[in-house]
């Protein structure tokens, strides 16, 4: 039986972690790969890079990153963030990525899932949706596609996607848990691994995400604040009966 | 040791290529047939699309099959894996080194995708100490082997997959050991060993 995954998310700028509040006041966090380095050691099953600078200029240093993730990372790794088109997304698989996780350029064009996945494999094709009420929203959240999010997660698979990274707009950054409305409809619908994201607080958060039928699920907060948090994670979803790795 | 990475245009082969020193070896990657043939041990690490991956394995596929006539370890991952047994679900062919299909899994959730745990079926040089262990798998498609080959196995809902197989020189993992920490690394060590000892 494959067993829950819990998969911490770094955000990236320029090729280092940053944190910040809505994108302001971005302080320096250190070198992403020596970060996802420690989370491994501490068991993370899975590390995600999600490059927030979102914009061609600066994928000079993100490339040079995911090259040197592929090289020192024992655990697997997906980028996402700001891919703009299949030229982002084969640039990154080809330096090394494990898979991408590819957002509004999918939105836009839902052939580039079926294209990637020709190419590399669907395990290599993370479609990521961000939604707020059970819509597909993009650019951080600032636009809505008016399409729902569920509808949009089954044509995704069936175009290709290999998984399935939804956050909710709603309760990202709450830790308040998961939106467990939205997992479970995706989960019921999806016949790929669906990773929940947003909303983690405590492993309460990340059982409940299970038990809707998430595969695995995102932490940020929690861990970067503290990163021995992640082992502790681990331990109490295995004492509330999770299958996990330890 | 000299480890050759047999390169046919399937991806990036930085990871298995950084995993493969860290156990000890000294990797090269290479399309050049003779390298191939000749070298201690092959590794065939493909990901992504059989077919294609079959097409590009084309260049080396006879030095690859010399190798196996004269008993010359070679491991294949992942896809590379596949690559050892017939004809594939998904297009394409592969050498042929071993028998039997490669099907597309069935099962209610493909890819199998996460950590999941292998049963060693039967000793195997390989897999000394990774009995039980999780590794990370991902892959839609699976060998089916016609002989008894199979020397791990892993559960994927209802589905009994084969996650390593072993015939004489020729062996392979279903599984990512350059993904799968600790275990991992254990299988590359042991490939190393097998290699030298055959």
């Amino acid at each position: 039986m494959v067993t829950k995954r819990v998969i911490p998310c770094l955000d990236v700028a320029g090729g280092r972690v940053v944190k910040g509040v809505r994108f302001r006041e971005l302080r320096d966090m250190g070198d992403p790969v020596a970060l996802a380095e420690r989370y491994s050691e501490l068991g993370a099953d899975e590390i995600v890079f999600l490059d927030i600078t979102a914009t061609l200029e600066g994928r000079g240093p993100l490339l040079d990153l995911v090259g040197r993730a592929a090289e020192r990372l024992v655990v697997p790794f997906t980028v996402g963030g700001g891919i703009s088109g299949r030229e982002d997304a084969r640039a990154l698989l080809r330096a090394g990525a494990d898979k991408v996780a590819v957002n509004r350029a999918a939105v836009d064009e839902p052939s580039l899932l079926t294209e990637l996945a020709a190419e590399f494999g669907s395990q290599a094709v993370v479609c990521a949706i961000d939604a707020r009420a059970g819509e597909v929203v993009t650019h951080g959240g600032r636009k809505a596609r008016g399409r729902n999010a569920v509808e949009w997660a089954r044509e995704a698979v069936e175009r290709g996607a290999g998984e399935l990274l939804v956050t909710s707009i709603d309760s990202d950054g709450t830790r308040a848990g998961y939106d467990l409305e939205l997992t479970r409809a995706v989960a019921d619908e999806a016949t790929v691994p669906l990773i929940a994201s947003g909303g983690a607080g405590e492993a309460r958060h990340l059982s409940e995400a299970f038990a809707a039928g998430a595969e695995g699920a995102i932490v940020a907060s929690i861990v970067h604040e503290q990163p021995e948090r992640l082992p502790e994670l681990k331990a109490e979803l295995r004492e509330a009966g999770w299958h996990v790795r330890i | 040791m000299k480890v050759v990475l047999v390169d046919y245009g399937a991806g990036n082969l930085l990871s298995i290529s950084a995993a493969l020193a860290r156990a000890g070896a000294d990797p090269v990657i290479t399309t050049d047939p003779v390298e191939v043939r000749e070298a201690p041990l092959a590794v065939i690490a493909g990901v992504g699309n059989l077919g294609s991956a079959a097409r590009g394995l084309a260049q080396v596929a006879n030095a690859l099959r010399e190798r196996a006539d004269r008993s010359r370890p070679t491991l294949g991952i992942c896809v590379g894996m596949q690559l050892l047994f017939e004809a594939s679900e998904e297009g394409g062919s592969g050498l042929g080194l071993l028998r039997g299909p490669v099907r597309r899994l069935r099962a209610r959730r493909v890819p199998h995708m996460g950590w999941n745990t292998v049963t060693v079926l039967r000793p195997s040089p390989l897999l000394e100490g990774v009995d039980g262990a999780a590794v990370y798998f991902a892959h839609s498609y699976a060998a089916e082997p016609a002989d008894d080959v199979a020397v791990a196995r892993v559960d994927h809902e209802e589905s009994r997959l084969v996650a390593a197989v072993e015939s004489g020189a020729v062996a392979g993992v279903q599984f990512h050991p350059e993904r799968s920490a600790a275990s991992g690394a254990r299988v590359l060590e042991n490939a190393l060993r097998w290699s030298r000892s055959a």
